[in-house]
């Protein structure tokens, strides 16, 4: 579904990416670990072309998207549940979610992926003509995952959606992405600071450590895996 | 009170004119944090895209009367719309992502090259605009005299209003517009292309600044290549003044202004007239620093 290789990204002079190449198989979920500034969020930008790629290729379907501006990209079934959330303060919840659909054009398409995205979240569908801004941080973070999924993608990118959530808030979340991926088969390249929730979800994942990859493997294999266990498991 | 009345409706027809260029201002701040210096003159444009049009438009509606107004009116709001988004397109774009200065600078290199372009193609001597719409009598009730130009003013002022609340809020393009104004990476990652945002507001605001050419011009029927500096000036006073940013607030602020320059030069003296804007404008900013209706978050151009 989607593949790195060889990803080398910047701002500026600072090179935030080494060359990364990774790999995401369809209706998989694949997890990105890493400590703060290991280049997480930049892989995710890469991807989605908020942020140009110095050098390497980004095939998406095949196809390589790098350079490509975000909204074809977007166009081309991505979507990027960006980190701290990124919704419209200003909106109503509905008017994001409508953001959300903004390059569907049927009607009915639109009202399915509404009813699926308030039956996901009920939250969402008691609040929907609050001011996201008044919105609480768990609910922001429901509201960024339905908005996410009202343009019905192929491909989901999700930057740590546990981040400031109360843990049973964060328990929540995480069977919805299980549920996201297992019904709609939706493939997810999930980016978390939790590495044991995020290695509990996944398939298989890929620790990134200043901006290169350092392991890669089976989820279950990484969790047993020394290494990540004393630097991202807690011992 | 007659006088107090007449010189409310004075202010209010002068205001809704301000307001109108106003919103410029505040939409293009409102998406691109700038300050679009050569709005003014598109303001300009729009009153001499009407001069040329007008006698065009005689021949084939009869004038002066509403329709052919009306004609005038619309063919001067798309052809600034046009140009609105060819500056964007030509002296703008290419400058995103540079420092303010640099866009804020070439922001007034544009207004100087249209004001001079203006002087050389329509020559520098103030042109006497053609009157476009009869002037209706109006009854004078006890000494108060309401003109139909200024009735003109505030009707069509009041549609623009009604037809651009209509746009930001029920619209697609209004709703990516508010969102792209808040934050543009999220907005194309919802799929926005923001250039055609960017450019559709410059295009609502140029077609917004032409239609206050033509007012402006219904009433003061004199113009010239440097018309638009001086209500330009005033009209961004006015958005600082309900607060960059917010269209309510721009509304407010050149209503307020109108009204304040018509009752200081009513009562006081005209003399102080183009002064009083930026006089409110400090006494506003000291309360208030954000403007009227603004949001806390402040940016220096
Ligand atoms: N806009 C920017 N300008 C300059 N440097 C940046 C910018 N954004 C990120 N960086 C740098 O790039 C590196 C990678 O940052 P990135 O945000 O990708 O980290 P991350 O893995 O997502 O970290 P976190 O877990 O804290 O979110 C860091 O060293 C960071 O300082
Ligand atoms: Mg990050």
């Amino acid at each position: 579904m989607l593949e790195l290789r060889n990803l080398t990204a910047s701002y500026g002079a600072i090179t935030a990416l080494h060359g990364i190449s990774l790999s995401v198989p369809p209706g998989r979920i694949v997890t990105l670990i890493g400590a703060n500034g290991a280049g997480k969020t930049t892989t995710l930008k890469a991807i989605s072309g908020l942020l140009r790629a110095r050098r390497g290729e980004i095939l998406y379907d095949g196809k390589n998207i790098a350079g490509l501006p975000t909204h074809q990209i977007v166009k081309l079934g991505l979507s990027h549940v960006p980190e701290g959330r990124m919704i419209f303060v200003n909106l109503t919840v509905m008017e994001n979610l409508q953001m959300g659909a903004y390059l569907q054009k049927d009607r009915q398409a639109i009202q399915r992926e509404l009813d699926y995205v308030f039956a996901t979240f009920p939250r969402l569908q008691e609040r929907r003509q609050q001011i996201a801004g008044t919105l609480s941080g768990g609910e922001q973070q429901m509201l960024a995952i339905g908005r996410a999924l009202m343009s019905k993608p192929k491909f989901l990118m999700l930057d740590e959606p546990s981040l400031g959530l109360a843990p049973l808030l964060v328990k929540t979340i995480f069977e919805k992405i299980i549920e996201i991926n297992r019904q709609q088969g939706i493939t997810i390249l999930l980016v978390e600071q939790n590495a044991n929730l995020a290695l509990e979800v996944s398939h298989s994942g890929y620790v990134l450590e200043t901006g290169k990859i350092t392991l890669q493997g089976d989820s279950a294999a990484l969790r047993r895996n020394p290494q990540v266990r004393s630097a991202y498991l807690g011992g | 009170m007659t006088e107090f009345l007449q010189q409310l409706i004075n202010g209010l027809a002068f205001g809704s004119i301000l307001a109108l260029i106003a919103l410029g201002y505040t939409m293009v701040y409102g998406i691109l944090r700038f300050i679009n210096f050569a709005h003014g003159d598109v303001f300009m444009l729009g009153a001499f895209a009407g001069f040329y049009l007008a006698p065009k438009i005689a021949r084939v509606l009869p004038t002066p009367s509403i329709g052919s107004g009306l004609a005038v009116l619309f063919a001067a709001m798309l052809i600034c719309a046009a140009i609105g988004v060819v500056i964007e397109r030509f002296a703008y774009r290419p400058l995103r992502g540079r420092p303010k200065l640099t866009v804020l600078i070439t922001a007034i290199g544009v207004s100087l090259f249209l004001e001079y372009t203006g002087q050389f193609v329509f020559g520098a001597a103030p042109k006497s605009f053609p009157r476009l719409i009869p002037d209706y009598p109006i009854a004078h009730v006890g000494g108060l005299s309401v003109t139909s130009d200024q009735i003109i003013v505030l009707s069509v002022t009041g549609l623009l209003l009604v037809a651009l609340r209509f746009i930001v809020l029920k619209t697609k393009i209004g709703m990516a517009m508010r969102a792209l104004s808040f934050n543009p990476e999220a907005a194309a990652l919802m799929g926005v292309n923001t250039d055609i945002v960017i450019s559709f507001t410059f295009a609502l605001g140029s077609a917004l600044a032409a239609a206050a050419g033509i007012l402006f011009a219904i009433n003061y029927p004199a113009i010239d290549p440097l018309m638009g500096i001086l209500p330009g000036l005033k009209a961004f006073v006015a958005a600082v003044l309900g607060g960059i940013g917010n269209l309510p607030g721009a509304v407010l602020g050149g209503l307020i202004i109108g009204v304040t320059e018509a009752f200081v030069s009513g009562y006081i003296s005209s003399t102080y007239r183009d002064a009083i804007a930026f006089g409110v404008l400090i006494l506003i900013l000291l309360v208030k620093p954000s403007g009227l209706l603004g949001k806390k978050e402040v940016e220096k151009v």
